[in-house]
């Protein structure tokens, strides 16, 4: 087996080394009834390369990839081109292979990349500090929420209609698991400003999204300045990292937390995951942070180096006194965000940013001169929802006929409110001419 | 001297290496190098744009204020950049890497090649379901070997890590209170002193209180004490815990824990952490466990990343499974994989959602890929080797350090700084490691022993490498038995030497800060 290098001869001689008669001897602690003699039954038995690969080829080409035709899925994770030097970087051994960085004399490059990703997540968010990076956006939203919850010693959280109803899940599964109080307002294709009138004395925080998961853009000073007079943070959270480029970034609307997703900056589809979490915060507020930072040092000859710092929050330190239990959190993924926003540059970010909102605009424009659909977006980034007169679900089967990926229907993540013919609809720097005007002839053809 | 024709000298001239200090900071192969925003600027960049058409913008107003301001660096400039820095890291691919605990075994290259097929890393979670039909096929495929390697019927696939699993578990336990209505009663869970620090701290993230039990001499759970925290059982939620245990040992009376906690009312949690152990030659369901995370990135060789991501599922007895979160994979009847997302039908137990999206899924692609890899037999061999590997380096080691506990191991071996002289520490013997070429074992852990050195090789390693390791050890050992005390500044051969620690937490430096105009002339 290619993955094995002990020979029987090494096996033997190990054996006699350590004075065990055979591999049985190691196990005599299990119990007995648990001891399975043979191999376990229902599985095949080992594989060469060329048959492995035979057969994860055959799953992979039943599935369509976004790159194969005109795609227009959003919703929380993006279609963006990666530069090959990317992928290249985070195959390297030294990163791909590497642990935590808890042996900081021989990590000093991923602790330096980290010290790097922290610096850009700050400034991409407009906060103070970053932190190594969360599992995802929906659980940074959930850690933000009982955060806000362990900073105000306040035990209500208040959902906007706009957050992602998978974030929203997320988030009132662990607040609930806590005993904190969830209220969920009503879903709103535009109504992140009204947050603010939700707020009373008991309130932790508010969580508010820009762009929203109709790609409603916001500016949340005000909700910001309502939460502050009554004692409650903002939690400003998104989904797609590249809007903030263009768009109001939550420190520059008063966000005591930012929380998101980082995927669209370095990262695939790869079907949901792995994903980046972007968790950003106040300054006064660091020492409630959950997961990992990483921090500026010497060494004993007084040379600059880097260290994970402040660990007495984490639960490998604190235990049942920690801010969170992650642990593992999404190195690799951070690091690919950081190799792309380092080729990006601050400029780079904001064209692309540009370009996006540009394919965006132009394909609101074609779908809603179209007889019967409405763009239902007042202010968007780079997606929007649109109304159509056939339900949703049809049209998008209709489209994907016509090999046109049409986009998300509100009904999948809204089940119950009635939104059966609201298509949500995102375009990248991906989106050419080509795969708007396609979009447009086949939708033509359906209503 | 050996000339060639042109009077190079072809062989070394007979000079003593002077003490060389260079102008660059840089050492032969060991480049110096700055943060990428001592390098670059904002205008600097390593992509090709297309120019935007400048279209009124539909923004509304909500822009962007102040520019990041963030540096870029062309291709060569960035490639070079993060090169050199990977330079500065040990990795599994350049030796052996005995943490304890974390299963770094070999990462498969074929696992990478299958994850990047544009038929798993370029599909989104939300395109239809019709279109992604062999990704989920994957998943139901992985989800099966699972089930069957840990003989459990039901498996959560979206945790995104092992403590995230953690997580997936202890909220099934709520839920399943919740659902005995016993759930503002049964809070108490039992954690044993020498579990993870994930284990408390997820059971607190579920609202449970922690109840600590003690180890006994031989490392395994005390009884008596458990017995003793069970005297009172209406407020029992369950016992958390890891299986072999963090003493590298297994858990010998674990099925009568599991009777135990199960008579009183509880649910028993175990940290499958260390599943590497006895993957393919011990079920979990055989011994009485109700939940089990699966680190995806230790027993089936998913790379850590330098902390990640990692995969967590997590594996449900029938009691739990009903109240396991969705998503999920069903295959329908005309044979059409399903995803149920929503807390209903099928799913209306469901303690909800955890996670945006289906799991891990690149993680999923190489984990099956090395499970084909290695076929039933092969898991069982891995189990096998791992165990023989870490047993071999005990039985080496035995002379010169103090094992923590008598008798065989399982997959890694424990050792307690009781053999070394007054003065030399647990981290001196691991920073004299890193001198030797070696990443050091996990040190101060389990807490139950003092000065504890966790050295886990795992199935991946050769005769020949174990060997050196343990030459290399064994001459580390004695020395820390001897007091030498040019340990206590090892590493000397590292790309740093030991960092202060205490000098980051104080006043923390989190970001890079641009030099204000007076600091840059006063340079």
């Amino acid at each position: 087996m290619r993955y094995l290098p002990l020979t029987p001869e090494d096996r033997a001689s190990m054996l006699a080394t350590i004075g065990a008669k055979s591999a049985e001897d190691f196990y005599t602690d299990v119990p007995k009834s648990a001891r399975l003699k043979a191999k376990i039954a229902g599985l095949p038995d080992h594989q060469g390369e060329l048959a492995v690969e035979r057969h994860m080829m055959k799953l992979a080409a039943k599935n369509r990839s976004a790159s194969s035709g005109p795609f227009f899925v959003g919703a929380g994770a993006y279609k963006h081109h990666v530069p090959a030097s990317v992928d290249m970087i985070i195959q390297r051994s030294e990163f791909l292979t590497t642990y935590t960085p808890y042996q900081p004399e021989i990590a000093q490059g991923t602790l330096q990349t980290l010290f790097e990703f922290q610096t850009q997540v700050s400034a991409l968010t407009a906060m103070d500090v970053a932190n190594a990076s969360m599992y995802d956006g929906s659980t940074a939203c959930a850690e933000a929420a009982v955060m806000a919850a362990r900073v105000t010693k306040r035990r209500k959280v208040i959902l906007s209609g706009g957050l992602h109803p998978h974030y929203a899940a997320a988030t009132r599964l662990l607040c609930e698991a806590q005993g904190l109080t969830v209220m969920q307002l009503p879903v709103a294709i535009d109504g992140e400003g009204e947050l603010g009138k939700s707020v009373d004395g008991e309130t932790a925080c508010v969580i508010g999204q820009s762009p929203n998961v109709f790609g409603t853009v916001t500016d949340l000073t005000s909700v910001a300045k309502s939460a502050h007079e009554k004692g409650a943070l903002l939690v400003s959270v998104f989904t797609e990292a590249v809007s903030l480029g263009l768009v109001m970034p939550p420190g520059e609307m008063g966000a005591d937390i930012a929380a998101g997703e980082g995927q669209s900056i370095g990262n695939g589809l790869n079907f949901g995951g792995p994903y980046v979490g972007l968790f950003a915060c106040r300054e006064k507020l660091v020492r409630q942070m959950p997961g990992r930072l990483c921090g500026e040092t010497v060494d004993a000859d007084g040379h600059r180096g880097f260290v994970l710092t402040l660990s007495t929050r984490e639960q490998h330190i604190r235990r049942d006194k920690a801010t969170s239990n992650i642990c593992t959190n999404s190195g690799l993924c951070a690091l690919a965000f950081t190799a792309h926003m380092t080729l990006l540059g601050g400029k780079g970010l904001k064209q692309l940013a540009e370009l996006n909102h540009e394919a965006a605009c132009e394909l609101a424009d074609t779908l809603g001169a179209m007889k019967g659909v409405e763009v239902l977006t007042p202010r968007f980034f780079n997606e929007f929802a649109i109304r159509t007169p056939v339900d949703a679900e049809a049209v998008l089967a209709m489209l994907d006929e016509a090999g046109v990926v049409g986009g998300v229907r509100a009904s999948r993540l809204y089940p119950r409110d009635h939104l059966g013919d609201v298509i949500l609809v995102a375009a990248t720097e991906c989106t050419t001419p080509d795969d708007i005007a396609a979009y447009a002839a086949a939708l033509k053809e359906i209503i | 001297m050996s000339m060639n024709t042109q009077g190079r000298p072809t062989a070394p001239a007979a000079v003593s290496t002077p003490v060389i200090d260079t102008v660059s900071g840089s050492r032969g192969l060991l480049q110096r190098e700055d943060l990428l925003f001592e390098i670059g600027t904002p205008e600097t960049t390593g992509v090709d744009l297309p120019t935007p058409r400048g279209l009124k913008d539909r923004l509304g107003g909500v822009k962007r204020k102040a520019d990041t301001g963030l540096a870029g660096l062309s291709e060569p400039q960035a490639v070079r950049h993060y090169m050199r820095l990977s330079q500065k890291n040990y990795a599994i691919d350049l030796g052996l890497f005995p943490l304890g605990s974390c299963t770094m075994k070999h990462n498969p290259r074929l696992n990478e090649k299958m994850a990047r097929l544009p038929g798993f890393a370029d599909i989104h979670p939300l395109q239809p379901q019709a279109t992604v039909q062999g990704a989920l096929e994957l998943i139901d495929e992985l989800a099966t070997w699972l089930k069957t390697l840990t003989g459990m019927p039901s498996v959560a696939m979206s945790p995104k890590a092992g403590a995230h699993g953690e997580l997936c578990g202890m909220l099934a336990i709520r839920q399943a209170l919740i659902a005995r209505g016993e759930g503002e009663s049964r809070k108490r869970v039992l954690v044993p002193e020498s579990a993870h620090g994930t284990n408390p701290a997820t059971a607190v993230q579920c609202g449970f209180i922690v109840d600590e039990i003690k180890a006994d001499k031989r490392g395994r759970v005390d009884m008596a004490d458990l017995k003793s925290k069970l005297a009172r059982t209406d407020d029992i939620a369950g016992i958390m815990l890891t299986n072999p245990n963090t003493c590298g040992l297994f858990e010998t009376d674990i099925k009568d824990i599991a009777d135990l906690i199960h008579a009183a009312g509880g649910y028993f949690y175990c940290d499958g952490a260390n599943f590497n152990a006895i993957v393919g030659r011990v079920r979990p369901g055989d011994l009485g466990v109700d939940a089990m995370h699966i680190n995806l990135h230790k027993t089936f060789s998913t790379p850590h990343g330098g902390g990640g991501p990692g995969s967590g599922p997590t594996v449900f007895s029938e009691a739990l499974a009903p109240f396991a979160p969705v998503p999920f994979v069903i295959k329908d009847e005309d044979s059409f994989f399903r995803l149920v997302e929503q807390t209903e039908g099928a799913a209306k137990d469901s303690f909800g959602r955890m996670v945006a999206f289906h799991g891990q899924m690149g993680m999923f692609v190489r984990a099956l890929t090395y499970m084909l890899s290695h076929g039933a037999d092969g898991l069982k061999q891995v189990a096998e080797d791992a165990v023989l590997n870490a047993n071999y380096i005990q039985a080496r080691l035995k002379h010169v350090m103090t094992p923590a506990f008598e008798g065989f191991c399982m997959h890694e071996a424990l050792f307690s700084d009781a053999f070394t002289a007054d003065g030399i520490e647990t981290i001196d013997i691991a920073k004299a490691l890193i001198d030797e070429g070696y990443h050091p074992m996990t040190m101060y852990f389990p807490l139950v022993v003092h000065g504890a050195m966790l050295i886990e090789p795992t199935e991946t390693e050769s005769k020949a490498e174990l060997d050196r390791f343990c030459d290399a050890l064994e001459s580390i050992a004695r020395r820390a038995a001897q007091g030498d005390e040019t340990l206590k500044g090892a590493p000397y051969l590292a790309p740093a030497k030991r960092l202060d620690e205490t000098r980051a937490a104080r006043k923390p430096v989190l970001k890079w800060t641009a030099p204000l105009p007076e600091q840059i002339a006063a340079e």
